[in-house]
């Protein structure tokens, strides 16, 4: 598959995973190899402090940050409320609204994603989601608001929303994981759950930081270099055996991003890794 | 003799009547909780660890996989059987909590089961943010108080915001207590049972935007809640005065990655600010070192083997120089946070090969970090 087809599959994609996955990372990555393939490229932030702008600072992907306290306020500016939006985010009544009808603080963000989808004019628009626990609750926000409110523009922006993530051409939901018991679990559940209870298409699953390398050969040599060498052996097995589990537990395709000998990312660790996701997605299939 | 000086963990066990673990998501905080509880029953204490969505494995290992249970459970630790310490776990059910608290605080039975089928209530119980921060710390409360622990250990929520689990019990009675409950409240003390929305500017827009119906709910919710919210709040103060209590102790989890570190550094911070101490952190998940080569030693080595045509040795050096840097990068990110809290607040914790899946796992951390 050539990075055009990969990326051009649907316009807005959400990454979502556990925390401390790498979903942050991988959204950047996504962002630059789009953006190097020619895509006119948004990348999306919504919560924690913002640092998208940071690593994607050396591309031309363009960064935003959506949080749900001011999509609320746009909402309502949009929709004729602007002297009251003001007064209602500053009191705090907006929790007051958000726990009468849970997930409308979601589907205003979700509802801004999709008004970018339709009109923004953006080919690729790439979505640094919520956290795996609150991943399904942002997803499901909009099928739960159609059950709780009965008409007014919020449901309208609900059905919207869900017709959005019926439509694979539009949404794609992408996993990340890392090769590890735990966090392989938990995607397998994780991709059941969106699949079943959202009905959105998820993409590929990236697994990220993997000690990608041969087995080292050991010999007699000093006890401390055939220690690091057995250890290192030892994980990267176990790393292919998460691996091979998760080919088999789900089906779908998996993108392989390699463990950089460096604690932190930047821009730098960023443009490395969109060149080894091309070589991957020049792996799948077409 | 020579006793080994104390850590900072050994003086939280001696110390604490309650620890708090907390960090971002995926440091593993659960787990570093449910070892120090595992080490603190084998010193012969009787402990109850509190925790918050495990990972299946840990439930597991604590004999927790019927999954909520809200109540205690014993966990028998056969590895040390001459001990008087007994290990207790549970996972934290906020919502049957929550309605724990409002059979104790209603003022008649009939208020209690009018709020409990309130579907503005069921809102707050589960979807509320914050709620599962105050339950948790509801529960500590609850359990610091029964006779059957010495010693509470609890997990906290995997928050955006470490600092939401200090902020709420304050965060929840000001909810309750807010401006619209007020005001939707005015006309309920004037008798009028039945509330015009229409009638209140800010209700009508509220209407507008989710439709009205929604708000009926929240109405009958606050008329109901009438009378009980002083109860709540003498309460939530309780709570909030023994989190801030010198026997409620706090571990920071972090893991060497710069978001979790600055994680911990900012609710490093927040405790200072509170007057409160970070009595030891916990890294978790380091590269393990293997001798005292440093890694530029360690290319040196490899780049002379293949000189020399051994290059399997150099394979071994190369890999060994991998690992070191690898290791040296990650205690270069964790050093603000070593500096902010002091080097001997510091536990570290190498990344062991496997999850945590029973108690011989919890044991092996639990060494690491008393180091026994």
């Amino acid at each position: 598959m050539d990075s055009l087809q990969f990326f051009g599959a649907a316009r807005l994609v959400i990454v979502a995973g556990k925390g401390g996955v790498g979903k942050t990372t991988v959204t950047a990555v996504l962002a630059q190899a789009a953006t190097d393939a020619g895509l006119r490229v948004l990348a999306v932030e919504l919560e924690g402090k913002p640092v998208l702008a940071d690593l994607l600072a050396h591309t031309a992907v363009e960064v935003l940050t959506i949080t749900a306290p001011e999509a609320l306020a746009d909402y309502l500016d949009s929709h004729g409320l602007k002297r009251v939006s003001k007064r209602l985010a500053t009191s705090g009544i907006i929790d007051v609204v958000a726990t009468a009808a849970p997930g409308i603080d979601d589907i205003v963000v979700l509802g801004k994603l999709k008004q970018l989808e339709r009109t923004g004019g953006y080919d690729l628009i790439v979505v640094d989601g919520p956290a795996a626990g609150h991943a399904i609750t942002f997803l499901m926000s909009a099928r739960g608001l159609l059950d709780t409110v009965r008409g007014g523009p919020i449901r309208t922006q609900a059905e919207d929303v869900l017709e959005m993530f019926h439509d694979p051409t539009r949404c794609q939901v992408l996993l990340v994981t890392l090769p590890e018991t735990t966090p392989i679990n938990e995607v397998i559940e994780t991709a059941y759950a969106v699949e079943e209870r959202v009905g959105v298409q998820l993409g590929p699953v990236v697994v990220n930081g993997v000690d990608i390398g041969d087995p080292i050969a050991i010999i007699d040599a000093d006890e401390h270099l055939v220690a690091a060498a057995e250890y290192r052996n030892h994980r990267r097995a176990s790393q292919r055996d998460e691996l091979t589990r998760l080919s088999d537990d789900l089906a779908l395709a998996q993108i392989v991003l390699p463990q950089l000998p460096v604690a932190g990312i930047t821009s730098a660790e960023v443009a490395e890794l969109a060149t080894a996701l091309v070589a991957q997605i020049q792996r799948l299939p077409a | 003799m020579n006793t080994p000086p104390l850590t900072a963990l050994d003086i939280v066990l001696r110390d604490a009547q309650i620890i708090v673990s907390c960090g971002s998501g995926g440091v593993g905080k659960t787990t570093a909780a449910a070892a120090i509880a595992l080490h603190a029953a084998a010193l012969g204490k009787r402990v109850v660890v509190v925790t918050i969505d495990p990972a299946r494995r840990l439930a597991d290992a604590l004999g927790l996989s019927d999954g909520l249970s809200n109540e205690p459970t014993r966990v028998e630790i056969r590895d040390e059987p001459d001990t008087p310490g007994e290990l207790w776990a549970m996972m934290l059910d906020p919502a049957t909590t929550f309605d724990g608290l409002v059979h104790q605080y209603a003022e008649t039975p009939e208020q209690a089961e009018r709020i409990l089928a309130n579907g503005f209530y069921h809102n707050i119980a589960g979807a509320l943010s914050g709620t599962q921060e105050y339950m948790a710390a509801e529960k500590l409360y609850q359990l610091h108080r029964d006779d059957r622990f010495d010693l509470v250990v609890v997990d906290t929520p995997p928050t955006r915001n470490a600092l939401d689990f200090l902020d709420a019990p304050a965060t929840l009675t000001r909810f309750i207590n807010h401006r619209l409950f007020r005001l939707l409240m005015l006309p309920a003390r004037k008798g009028l049972k039945v509330l015009n929305v229409a009638a209140q500017p800010v209700l009508r827009t509220i209407g507008k935007v989710v439709g009205g119906e929604v708000l009926t709910d929240a109405i009958a919710f606050f008329q109901a809640f009438e009378g009980m919210e002083i109860g709540f709040r003498d309460r939530a103060d309780a709570v909030s005065d023994l989190l801030h209590s010198p026997i409620t102790h706090y571990v920071l989890v972090a893991s060497p990655r710069h978001d979790t570190v600055d994680e911990a550094r900012y609710f490093a911070g927040r405790l200072a600010a509170s007057d409160l101490a970070v009595a030891a952190v916990v890294v978790n998940r380091l590269q393990p070192r293997f001798g005292d080569a440093t890694a530029e030693e360690a290319r040196e080595a490899s780049v002379l083997a293949e000189a020399s045509g051994r290059a399997d040795l150099a394979a071994l050096w190369r890999n060994l120089a991998e690992l070191r840097a690898l290791a040296d990068a990650e205690e270069a990110v964790i050093a603000p946070l070593v500096a902010d809290t002091g080097a001997t607040a510091i536990h570290r914790v190498p990344l062991l090969s496997d999850d945590v899946h029973d108690l011989g796992g919890l044991r092996q951390i639990a060494d690491h970090l008393f180091r026994v």
